[in-house]
């Protein structure tokens, strides 16, 4: 975390449905190699947070800005659809909560790897099949079923697939939608774990969505919690929760659990 | 000569709690405190006089209401009451280590790597990191057998003595102890005293909270008394 400028600059972002606020006025610098997350129940906002962030929905009101590789801060709505898809696939990478949105189920899991390699212009197939071979390893899916359909891995080996698919690339910025979230607690646990692993060595950026507050603890460095659309309180991940300032946070954390 | 680790002025606590009929808690005001590179400070005080709120607020894992918390950073000083985050996790990963009293524990994780881990995040390769850890692991005693296993089922007093293991790996010029030795026998309590007095003779400073007073007593230059800045309740 050594850069002078923020990766991701967000300056007053609202997106109304109609109405109906989804999200309201939230501002946030994401510095490069943090880890971003963003808690709150069912309808507070964080999809459409994430949505904005991810340039899938403009904003109604506000501006966002990414420091773009060999081309500095673009302005996120400001740019073409081409230039949005580019940007999206070389820089980026997008986790869905269910790894069928975000794995094509029907081509094998070196493909749905490789396939990602040759959107950002990999053509030699032996280098493809090297590198997705190594990430599978990386993700701990034995290698030996690479060339078989994600229809016939469990569910946390589909998301660890996902993840594959996602950091081949080399991205800079990932955001997350719950990554964990349909997995049972043991592969729950192993996924964060190398997850963690993975943004550390890799220096990558993530926005991480969930209403799991053990998965942030875990993983975030910096929290905002939102409820009705707004950013209540933001902050350290370990401050946040562990000294909750606003009514909602303070409800938040001492509603949860203790296994 | 002395040079000041650690300059708080003036610093107050209050507890707002929303969901419980928004009572407050006054823990402590008008607090000031000053610790210098190679000197131990014992936090000292009954039960709920807000020693381990003083010790988070020094990580800024608490928020205070008012005063300045001055932690040297890099030949200068950072106030943790006002410093931005990443600002903090700067300070947290080269000069302020912090040893809860309990080991929080990652799940799957090996007990070499969560020892190891303070210097991966400083960018120290894996194997020179983990050699790191075998090293305090054997000096307090963790069993190798036990080294690749996830601490979750370990003793009380072993969680304590990998926390602490990896609380001294790092060097940290700075150094919050919260009941380093609470869950020790006597034998390695000794031996955590030892590393304490190794860290000060490198010219560390060390606040800390003891409870067992043999090694206080053993390890404290002063004690620092909580009772004086109780909150008015």
């Amino acid at each position: 975390m050594t850069s002078d400028r923020p990766l991701l600059n967000v300056q007053n972002v609202s997106h109304y449905y109609g109405d109906r606020a989804g999200c309201l006025d939230v501002s946030v610098d994401l510095w490069p190699g943090e880890i971003i997350g963003i808690v709150g129940e069912s309808g507070s906002g964080k999809t459409t947070l994430l949505n904005c962030l991810s340039a899938r929905l403009q904003p109604t009101a506000g501006r966002i800005f990414y420091d773009q590789r060999h081309r500095g801060l673009v302005d996120l709505y400001a740019l073409s659809e081409a230039e949005r898809r580019f940007l999206i696939r070389t820089d980026w990478g997008m986790v869905h909560q269910n790894p069928r949105d975000g794995l094509r189920l029907g081509v094998t899991a070196g493909a749905n790897i490789g396939e990602r390699l040759m959107a950002v212009g990999e053509r030699h197939y032996g280098q493809i099949r090297d590198k997705a071979l190594d990430w599978l390893g990386r993700v701990e899916i034995d290698t030996a079923r690479i060339d078989d359909l994600p229809q016939t891995f469990s569910g946390g080996m589909q998301q660890r697939l996902q993840i594959a698919r996602n950091l081949v690339t080399g991205p800079r910025l990932v955001f997350m939608d719950e990554p964990t979230g349909g997995l049972d607690v043991s592969v729950q646990a192993r996924l964060l774990d190398l997850l963690r692993g993975l943004v550390t060595r890799l220096h990558l950026s993530v926005v991480l969505v969930t209403h799991d507050l053990a998965v942030v603890r875990l993983l975030a460095h910096r929290l905002m919690v939102m409820q009705r659309g707004r950013v209540v309180e933001s902050g350290l991940t370990d401050q946040v929760l562990d000294d909750p300032q606003h009514r909602y946070t303070q409800l938040l954390v001492s509603s949860v659990l203790q296994a | 000569m002395m040079t000041q680790a650690i300059d708080v002025r003036g610093i107050a606590k209050n507890f707002r709690l929303h969901t419980q009929g928004d009572v407050e808690i006054g823990v402590f005001q008008e607090l000031s405190l000053s610790v210098d590179f190679g000197s131990c400070v014992a936090l000292h005080g009954p039960s709920g006089c807000g020693k381990s709120t003083l010790l988070r607020a020094l990580y800024a894992n608490y928020r205070v209401d008012r005063g300045t918390i001055g932690v040297r950073h890099d030949g200068g000083w950072v106030d943790m009451a006002r410093a931005a985050p990443r600002e903090i996790l700067a300070v947290r990963q080269r000069s302020l280590g912090y040893v809860s009293q309990f080991l929080r524990v990652i799940p799957r994780v090996a007990t070499l790597d969560i020892v190891a881990e303070p210097l991966r995040q400083r960018g120290v390769a894996d194997d020179a990191a983990r050699e790191q850890a075998a090293i305090l692991l054997r000096r307090v005693n963790i069993p190798e057998r036990l080294w690749e296993l996830a601490p979750s089922t370990f003793s009380g007093g072993e969680q304590q003595r990998v926390n602490i293991a990896r609380g001294f790996i790092a060097d940290f010029p700075i150094l919050l102890l919260d009941e380093p030795t609470a869950a020790l026998d006597a034998e390695n309590g000794a031996i955590v005293a030892e590393m304490i007095l190794e860290a000060k003779a490198q010219d560390r400073a060390i606040v800390g909270i003891f409870h067992d007073a043999a090694i206080r007593a053993k390890v404290c230059d002063h004690l620092f008394e909580l009772a004086p800045f109780k909150a008015a309740a």
